[in-house]
Parts: structure tokens; sequence; C-alpha cells
């Protein structure tokens, strides 16, 4: 969308960087950082995953078998926060380190030592968290939305090793979101305006202004968890003139915008993948801007649509219903503007578009469950089913996941100096984009049936429903194994990759050379 | 952005990872004490936490030093002033939202939990056949469960901290004049006095809390008025301690003759700190102890 006039030869005399291990703990270095978040999400994608084997392995028979169903809730509360907090969420902010100074011209983020800061304070958290699952009495087991009381009266004494974890991550992240906002308001180019910024800086700065608002409010649930679990207050409690139901209004008023979070850095990854691979200029532009802004806006007025099943008032329940299915409209405007771009464009089906077609067609999907989900007499029934285990999988693996590896297979070449292995990458997707759905499409039809989630048992009924889930789930985390593979491969060497590999692709980034220079953008580009 | 002067982006840095470890020992041992603390176990919890404290007390040594010394030296453009700016903007704005919690909870808790209690709404089985005997009432000062208190008043020392608080925020702005009029004097003094008045403050918070605990019975436990009471109270206490630590580290800053009238980001972001808590103790002093 921009072109430079530029030459970027004179950065390649200052190239030079610290090495050793000083090199990664005390680097300033966005790209530095970004690949460090990149590599600490892969790995809590595959600690996240171990964790979803257990489960998966657990629900292969009916019955009781491998695992207690204490230590099975431990595994899906774990799995879910890892998987939120430690895969999601840092692969979103490492995408943004490295790739949203390239994007807009900037020599590195704007507040470079906060940014090692809140990289460094994440591994601390999941250590943390992860050491709580080893101590007497086990780890969390109240599912990652730790609904009080489970997680104030029946709770274990890991809750408050819990508490400061998450108050960690929320640190990280609220730094992380900072930085980013920062260096998008302050560090573009000349000419470099806001309606010329690639979307995927776009959907960032919305992203980083939903975390600075939601992820205090996070931090205040937790706190409260905290005293009413420890020091005798009654926040949830009805005995002292509090509610349980409160807990949940505090905690959705922060996870609604959540899975916005973790969605809107995708759409804009999608929105540069498909354009380069179709070869056109992305449709309606300004439009994916504001359908962005407006999915942000209403992602603070939908809240309550978790909480159908807790007794509300009726007025509510609708206006909560409204407002959620008002979401399709921005939502499908993007899948139109996808589709549209893709008419009549001169499509090749390289890696990272098979990702970003897979993604707008599952994240449809997803999309669908979510506007039934959205019905409040629907929801009646489908309210806390494998129905919505499916739903919420689907956006967010098919979806955020996806995106993920889209943009991995996208960039990797640009990271890395050196194109990956495309086959391997092919059998990834495909063996990836199958098993996906034998894993997560089954569970609609278990929860439509009334299969309940977060249950280590099941009635006979569900057994071939769950067995074929379980064999589509162990087939996906195999796959998985892939792309590790092939990321350190790439890592290590291969064909030397060219600056722009991608005939369509356009962006500031793929005017520096593959491996993109320790320092790009020293001067600022003039961006016309 | 008309002109670009090179933004200084800083070489590698020891600080952040000593913070990192710094906050890693904080919440592991502020859990563990929690824990400890509960269960009268045995255990390393506050020794760990006080040696997080510590940690990040060095790390805000040397990190600020650096900070300052490169200002000090003339590396920071107008660009990096301003990425400082806004970056000290946002950062209130998540404080903004931390409180925005505790206060929908005060919310939530007045306007629906207790009158729900009570059988308002759809509730009427819930207050028929929960708690029969309880009332609806603000201040909650007898609880469902039976707790009494008594509700703390907003006159006598309250009113007077609202006063001290406000007093404080002008201060604060007329050593703000005084920086960036170049009068040295006026900075120093206005500066001392709004230490001074953070303090006193921080010392009749301390007496209100011994007043509630021993004279009102309005404790921690007390049910969810005292609930949001001590929580909104004591974090905005945290916060007033927080920004006191600032404006002192300010003032020795001043009497080194740091700052000058065009570029003291260091002196704004305080004063725009103790007026974020100066505007959240307004809205507490109102909407806690008023209304």
């Amino acid at each position: 969308m921009s072109t430079v006039v530029d030459d970027h030869n004179h950065e390649a005399h200052h190239d030079h960087k610290p090495s050793g291990i000083t090199r990664w703990l005390f680097t300033t270095n966005h790209k530095d950082i970004g690949s460090m978040y990149l590599w600490f999400s892969l790995i809590m994608f595959f600690v996240g995953g171990a964790m979803a084997m257990v489960i998966r392995a657990e629900l292969f028979q009916p019955g009781l078998q491998l695992v207690e169903p204490q230590f099975f809730n431990q595994m899906t509360t774990v799995h879910g926060l890892v998987m939120i907090f430690g895969a999601v969420m840092p692969a979103f902010t490492g995408l943004a380190n490295w790739m949203v100074p390239m994007m807009i011209g900037a020599p590195d983020m704007a507040l470079p030592r906060m940014n090692n800061w809140s990289f460094w304070i994440l591994p601390f958290a999941f250590v943390i968290l992860l050491s709580s699952l080893f101590m007497e009495g086990g780890g969390p087991d109240f599912g990652w939305t730790f609904y009080a009381p489970l997680s104030t009266t029946y709770s274990n004494d890991s809750t408050a090793l819990f508490v400061f974890a998450v108050h960690i991550m929320g640190i990280s992240s609220i730094m992380g979101a900072i930085n980013v906002i920062v260096t998008i308001i302050n560090m573009r180019a000349p000419g470099m305006t806001y309606m010329k910024m690639p979307l995927f800086v776009w959907t960032w700065l919305i992203t980083a202004f939903l975390l600075i608002a939601v992820m205090p409010v996070l931090a205040g649930a937790v706190t409260m968890v905290l005293t009413d679990k420890y020091f005798g207050t009654s926040f949830f409690d009805a005995a002292g003139g509090g509610d349980p139901v409160m807990f949940q209004h505090i905690f959705w008023f922060f996870g609604h915008p959540e899975v916005y979070i973790m969605i809107l850095p995708s759409f804009g990854i999608v929105s540069a993948i498909i354009p380069a691979f179709s070869r056109k200029k992305l449709f309606g532009y300004s439009s994916m801007v504001y359908a962005t802004a407006s999915i942000a806006i209403l992602s603070f007025l939908v809240w309550a649509h978790h909480m159908f099943t807790t007794g509300m008032p009726v007025f509510a329940e609708l206006f909560f219903m409204y407002c959620t299915m008002l979401i399709a409209v921005p939502t499908g405007v993007k899948v139109f503007n996808w589709v549209a771009t893709m008419w009549r464009g001169a499509i090749s089906f390289e890696v990272p578009m098979l990702f970003a077609l897979a993604f707008v067609i599952l994240f449809t999907i997803g999309g669908f469950s979510g506007v039934m989900l959205a019905m409040t007499p629907v929801d009646f029934q489908y309210h806390d089913t494998y129905f919505v285990v499916a739903h919420f999988h689907y956006v967010l693996v098919t979806g955020a996941i996806f995106s993920i590896m889209a943009a991995s297979y996208y960039w990797l070449p640009k990271w890395s100096g050196h194109m990956y292995d495309t086959t391997l990458a092919r059998l990834h997707f495909w063996s990836s984009l199958i098993s996906v759905n034998v894993l997560f499409f089954p569970m609609h039809f278990a929860g439509l049936a009334g299969m309940p989630r977060r249950i280590p048992d099941y009635a006979v009924q569900f057994a071939d429903i769950n067995q074929i889930t379980s064999i589509g789930g162990f087939a996906f985390g195999l796959s998985q194994l892939i792309f590790l593979w092939l990321v350190i491969k790439c890592a290590r060497g291969g064909e030397k990759a060219p600056a722009k590999p991608w005939d369509g692709a356009e962006g500031l980034e793929w005017t520096v050379p593959s491996p993109a220079p320790y320092h790009t953008f020293e001067t600022p580009p003039k961006v016309e | 952005m008309a002109e670009q002067q090179n933004y200084y982006v800083p070489p590698s840095s020891i600080w952040p990872i000593v913070g990192a470890l710094g906050l890693g020992l904080i919440a592991w041992g502020a859990a563990h004490t929690v824990i400890e603390t509960t269960s009268d176990q045995q255990g390393w919890g506050s020794h760990v936490l006080f040696a997080g404290f510590g940690v990040i007390a060095v790390m805000l040594f040397g990190w600020f030093r650096d900070q300052i010394n490169e200002t000090m030296s003339g590396l920071h453009s107008d660009q990096l002033d301003n990425s400082y700016k806004q970056g000290m903007s946002w950062f209130i704005f998540s404080e903004v939202m931390f409180f925005a919690a505790f206060f929908g909870a005060l919310f939530y808790a007045r306007m629906i939990a207790v009158p729900w209690l009570d059988g308002a709404s759809n509730n009427v089985m819930t207050g028929e056949v929960l708690w029969p005997e309880f009332v609806a009432q603000w201040p909650l000062v007898e609880t469902p469960g039976g707790t009494t208190t008594q509700a703390m008043g907003w006159y006598g020392l309250p009113l007077i901290n609202t006063a001290i608080l406000i007093a404080s925020s002008v201060t604060c702005h007329f050593a703000h004049v005084g920086l960036e009029k170049n009068k040295r004097g006026q900075l120093a003094g206005m500066l001392s006095l709004t230490i001074i008045l953070g303090l006193i403050f921080l010392f009749l918070q301390g007496a209100e809390y011994i007043h509630a605990y021993e004279e009102l019975g309005l404790t921690l436990q007390s049910g969810v008025y005292g609930n949001t009471f001590y929580l909104l109270t004591g974090f905005h206490g945290m916060h007033v301690t927080l920004g006191t630590l600032m404006l002192i580290i300010m003032l020795l800053r001043v009497l080194k003759g740091h700052f000058t009238p065009q570029k003291h980001f260091a002196f704004q972001a305080t004063s725009w700190y103790w007026h974020f808590v100066d505007v959240v103790w307004i809205c507490l002093f109102v909407i806690v102890y008023v209304l």
C-alpha cells in the first residue's frame, strides 16, 4: 500500500549484535523480543496441547480410566489459561513486536526497555502457575473462568499462586499494549497516515486499546477472589450482601473484550495475506477499519451473553442478545471484504494463503455457532455443553491459531532469511485442517445432544462421538510437531529467501532484506 | 512529525530482567505469604516477598539512574518525550479501569445484589426463601448473614482529607507553573507543600481506619459495604503512597537542579499521577462516603 523512496544498504554496516545468553536477557531490540515472544508462545502451545491430550485421552471412553476427576479439572483449567495467556496472546504480541515497527517505518518499539520487561515477566508468571500443579492439593481446578464460589469457597491453596500469576500476566499484557499503541501513534514514518497503515497495524492499535481497558478489570476480579478466599470479604457471597453473579459480570466485562483481543489481530493478518496471494488490493480498506472499531466498541456491551442462565431480568437478556447479534454485522463486512478481494483475483495457493482461506471458512463457522449461542432461549439449552466448546475452539483454534500459523508462514522468510520446506508446510496444513475438523466438528453434536463440558465422564451414548473427537485431537496434536520441526529447520538454514518472497505482497517490511537487519529504518523511510 | 530527529533506541540493559526477577519473587512471595498467614503455616513466603521488593528497589534505582543520565546528556528527542507522555497517559488510563472494577462492584452490590436479596426485581422468592428477615439498605449495616457494623460518615476526617487532597492538587499545579516560569523557589516550595499535604492525608487515612475498626466495628469482614469501602480507599491509599514517593524523588531532583522549563517529563508524569489520584479521591468521597 505504500512505496519507499530510500535505500537501506547503509543499514547492513552496523548490523552487529551482542552474543550469548545476555543478548536475550538484556536486549532492547524489537526483533529479538518478538522472537522470544514467538518461541515462548510455541512452547506454551505444546504445554497447553499436552494437557489437551490428557483431556482427550480421558474422554476416549466413558467412565474414569486415566486420571482423577480433580486432576481432570486442573487440566481443563490450566489448558485454558496456558493457551489464552501463554500461547495466543504472546504470539500476537510477538508478531506486533516484529512487524509493527517494520510496517510503519519505525526504528524500534517506542519504549524498548519496557518491551524487554513485559516479555521477561511472562516466564515467571507461567513458572508460578504451572508449579502450582505440583503443590499439595493440586493446581487451580475451577475452570479458566474461575467462577466464584468455585474459586473462593471451594478452591485449594493454589488459588493464591493463580491470582498472583494472573496479575503478572496482566501487567505484561498492559505494558506490551502500551508499547504497541504508543509506537503506532507516535512512531509512524513521515507520510504514513492512519488510513495508509496496514490493517495488521490498525487491528493491533484497537486491540491494544482493548487490552489497556480490560486487563485492569481482570486484575480487580482476581483481587476480589483473593480477598474473598483469604481475608473474609464477601464480594461474591450473598450472606455478606455480595453476589456470585457479580463475579461473572466483572469477569466477563474483561472476558468478552478479551475474545476480540484474540481475534482482531487475526483479522489484520488475513487482510494482509489474502490480497498478497490474490494479487489485488484489499477490497474495502476503510470499511475494514470501521468494522474493527465497531467490533471493539460493541465488545464492551455484550458481556452478559455468557450469563443467560443466571436468571437476569428479561430486559437485560434481550439487550445483550441484540447487541451480540449486532456484532455479526461488522464481522460480516469483513468476511464479505475478504471474499470480494479474492473475486477475479489471480489467486495462488501458497501455504500462508491456505491457512488464511481455512481461517475465513472455519472462523465463519465459529461465527455462525456464535450467533446461535447469542439467542437467549436457544442458549438455555446450549449453555455449558460441548456446543460451546466447539464454538470457541472454532474461533480460537481455526481462527486465532490458524491465523498465527498463516502469519508464521507468511513472514518466516523475513524473520529467518530462509525459505521453509514447503512440502512439509503443506503436509502440516492438510493434516491440521483435516484433524482439526475431526476434532471439533463432532463436538457440536455432542453438545446439542446434551453432553456437558468440563466433566471427565459421560453417558455411554456419547462414546462414538468422543472417540472420533479424541482421534482428531491426537492427530491434530501430532500435526503440530511437523510445524515445530519445520520452524527449527528453517531457523537453522535452508534456501536463501529474497527480500520479497511473495510477488503480490505489499508493505514496508518487504523493502528490507531477508533476514531483516538487526536495526531497520533508523532513518525513517518516506512513504508516499 | 514534520521534522524527524533520530529516535534514541537504548542499548541492551540489565534492568528489565532484574525487574522481571523482582516481580516474579514478589508474586511467588506474596502468594505464599497469603497462604501462610491465613493458615498458620511456616514458610519462606514473606522472606521471598521482601527479597522481591529489594530487587525491585535496586532495579528502579538503576533503571532511573540510566534514564536520568540519558536525559541529562540530551539523548532525548521531542518524539521520545512524546512516547513517554503517551505511555504515562495510557498507564493512567489502565489505573482508571482498575478502579472502575471496584466502583463497578460497589454499584452492583448496592443497586442490584442487595435489593435482589430483599426480593426486588424478579427475585421475590430469593427474598422469601434465603433470608426472609433481611431488609435492603445502604450502607449495609446488617448483612443477610447477620453481621452488623456502623456506617462511616462523610463529615469529619473524610471531609478534611478531601480538602487536603484538593489543596495538594492545587499546590502541585503551582509547582508546575513555577517550573515552567523557571521560578525554582516557587517550584521547590510548592512541591514540598504538596508532599507534606500528601503525608498528612495518609496519616489521617490511617487514623480513620483505626476509628473504623475500633469504634465503628467496620472491618474488612463486615460484608460488602466494608469490603468496597476498604478495597477502594485502600487501593487509593496505596496510590497516594506511591504518588508521594514519586513527589519526594521529584523534589530531590529539583534540589539537584534537574528539569528545565521546556523538558521535565518526569515531573509532568508525577504531577499527572497526583491529579489522577486526586480525581479518584473526589469520586470516592462522593460515591463511597456521601451518597
